[in-house]
């Protein structure tokens, strides 16, 4: 187990070396920021000045070296609008999206997994063909225009949440919540929705395809045959099994959804990393984006990591072919 | 959707052909087996049917500066304009009639999906059928370039692609292929080393046809239907990225808006309650993706093997 991690980590750290020089020169060939951040009347010498400070005059593979020995040491540059610390930049927003990725995934966890064991139980019945019917629309809906929908019946012509925003927060430490609030709360429910529909449809094809999968085993035969109720057969029994897939595929698409983020955070102006990002790509704010993608980059592999962990935990067969 | 099509299912429905039946007619026979695909494909018909006709069909060119009036600016659907011609769906903020605008942006959306599908699959297919053929360490490396690449989240690829490249119809379909590629490699792949094993293939070597041969003409077709699948859910796919790319102001150029680029546009009158700007284009996008979606996922069951044996 330590080994394959250590191995895992190895592997991260060669995608991120070759990923950063990659996203670097590519975005060296983007536009020059001088002309965002000096003034339209400033002159060649002051541009020069400019350039020299941030130390753009360089050739490219010297300022990619200087910016990989000071990313070791945790520092990702200034940004060029603001002045302050990309990485800082990023890690102010960092709780707001999380935030909302979880609210999120939770929410289609808890409504996609007893509607996927519904449909998986009697996958003729109408109901459960109105419910995979209904999940083919969950993700064909274009994600940021059913938030716009939202925003239209709810914010506009009923008025009863807000479009945009974070609403209240309760700071713990340096980190702002929404879900502490009530006002927060109305804030956050539009965009968690909004990712919610089209995740809970994944959610519930998963589940119904591994319930149908543990249906016919024999364990479930058995429980029926000692005569345990419907309900613990399903809630205890069956549920145990299909978990396995479940919490990978919800594992996974959590680091989807923080990359996703970038849409509905743009839609509701939820002040997360994802409309970070878009505003640096706007303003050619180099070190922002390719912090950003260093972070996110990270939080995946790690999630991937954490899922392959949580596997062995959930599932006694995989530890035991892993000792053998 | 039926998931399971049981045999007499199918005999009810296509009256066994003496001797051999060929593979595409019993598929033909299965998919139109259900009603819900069928409606699929009829609406995925009607709107590459409009999306082709459009300049003769819509009721104005939208992009004719000359025919546009700013007095008809935001009329709500069924408005009248001062030359007393009737708006079905409204107009936007600059007056183009949103039919007509729906009409010429499903077809920048539908080329886009298409173009970059159709170069995805080809570039997909042919790295797969290689890494298959050849296996070994060209295998081992083609196969880890598809998993880092499948590692990262679509959306952030494309969009670090077109703050790259810069905005236009061609980038974005380079962004869109990059991003899809990886999906019909591994597909093909797959396909490939069960049809590797196979006796044909070894006949073939016998004849010492050539590899290129060999792979093109004896192993792809016999790879095709999953890469058919993949490649109906991934039209889906990309037109719905596509969208959301110029959604966010990175896709295509305002001088040719996909179905994405109106919503967008309508996005800041949604806030005021005009509506129908970015309603009507978001009602287009969604029944031209779900009716792909629809025919793509019956299309899955059709042709899974575990389902046809």
């Amino acid at each position: 187990m330590l080994a394959t991690i250590i191995r895992r980590l190895l592997q991260t750290v060669v995608v991120m070396v070759v990923m950063s020089a990659l996203v670097f020169a590519g975005i060296y060939l983007v536009g020059d920021p001088i002309s965002m951040l000096a003034s339209p009347e400033a002159t060649e010498a002051q541009r020069e000045a400019i350039r020299q400070s941030l130390g753009l005059d360089l050739p490219l593979w010297q300022q990619y070296l200087i910016f990989m020995g000071q990313a070791v040491q945790g520092d990702f540059g200034n940004s060029f609008l603001t002045g302050e610390p990309a990485m800082r930049l990023i890690l102010q927003r960092m709780p707001a999206t999380l935030e909302l990725a979880s609210v999120a995934m939770l929410l289609s966890v808890l409504v996609g997994v007893p509607l996927g064991i519904l449909a998986g139980l009697k996958p003729k019945a109408p109901r459960s063909r109105a419910i995979m019917t209904g999940s083919v629309l969950g993700f064909s809906l274009p994600n940021f225009w059913v938030g716009m929908m939202l925003i239209m019946v709810f914010a506009v012509m009923l008025g009863w949440l807000p479009a945009s925003g974070r609403g209240d927060t309760v700071q713990l430490g340096p980190i702002g919540l929404s879900v502490l609030t009530l006002d927060g709360w109305a804030s956050l429910l539009l965009p968690a929705l909004t990712i919610a529909l089209a995740k809970c449809s994944l959610i519930i094809r998963v589940t119904r395809a591994a319930t149908r999968e543990s249906l016919p085993m024999d364990y479930i035969k058995f429980a029926r045959a000692k005569g345990l109720s419907e309900k613990r057969v399903l809630g205890v029994h069956l549920l145990k099994n299909i978990l396995i897939p479940v919490v990978t595929v919800a594992g996974l698409e959590y680091g989807q959804v923080i990359a996703f983020a970038v849409v509905t955070e743009t839609v509701f102006s939820w002040p997360g990393m994802g409309k970070l990002l878009i505003d640096s790509i706007i303003n050619l704010d180099r070190p922002v984006v390719v912090a950003y993608l260093m972070l996110v980059v990270f939080l995946l592999v790690m999630l991937n990591l954490v899922v392959d962990i949580l596997y062995t935990v959930l599932d006694p067969r995989v530890r035991l072919e892993a000792r053998q | 959707m039926s998931a399971v099509r049981t045999e007499t299912d199918v005999t009810a429905v296509a009256p066994p052909a003496a001797g051999v039946e060929s593979p595409w007619r019993r598929l033909a026979c299965d998919f139109f087996a259900s009603k819900l695909a069928v409606l699929g494909l009829v609406l995925l018909v009607l709107i590459i049917g409009a999306a082709l006709l459009a300049p003769w069909i819509a009721p104005q060119n939208p992009y004719d500066i000359g025919s546009l009036d700013i007095m008809d600016s935001k009329l709500p659907p069924g408005g009248e304009s001062m030359a007393g011609a009737v708006y079905l769906l409204g107009t936007d903020g600059q007056a183009r009639d949103v039919l007509s605008a729906i009409l010429y942006g499903l077809r920048t959306s539908l080329m886009v999906g298409f173009l970059s599908v159709v170069a995805a699959f080809a570039i997909g297919a042919a790295v797969g059928l290689v890494a298959a053929y050849f296996g070994g360490r060209v295998d081992a490396l083609l196969m880890r370039i598809v998993d880092i690449q499948l590692s990262f989240p679509a959306i952030l690829v494309a969009l670090i692609l077109l703050a790259i490249l810069g905005k236009g119809v061609d980038k974005v379909i380079i962004a869109l292929v990059v991003v899809q590629w990886a999906y019909f490699a591994r597909a093909a792949r797959g396909a490939a080393l069960v049809e590797r094993g196979k006796e044909y293939i070894e006949a073939a070597r016998c004849l010492s046809l050539g590899a290129g041969r060999i792979m093109l003409r004896h192993v792809l077709p016999n790879c095709m239907p999953p890469l058919i699948v993949i490649a109906t859910i991934d039209l889906a796919h990309a037109i719905a990225l596509e969208a959301t790319l110029s959604f966010l102001g990175v896709g295509v150029p305002v001088t040719e808006p996909s179905l994405g680029m109106l919503i967008a546009n309508g996005f800041e009158y949604l806030l005021s309650g005009q509506y129908w700007i970015s309603f009507f284009p978001g009602i287009a996008l969604a029944v031209a993706i779900i009716a792909i979606n629809l025919v793509g996922d019956h299309l899955r069951d059709v042709l899974n093997p575990r389902n046809i044996a």
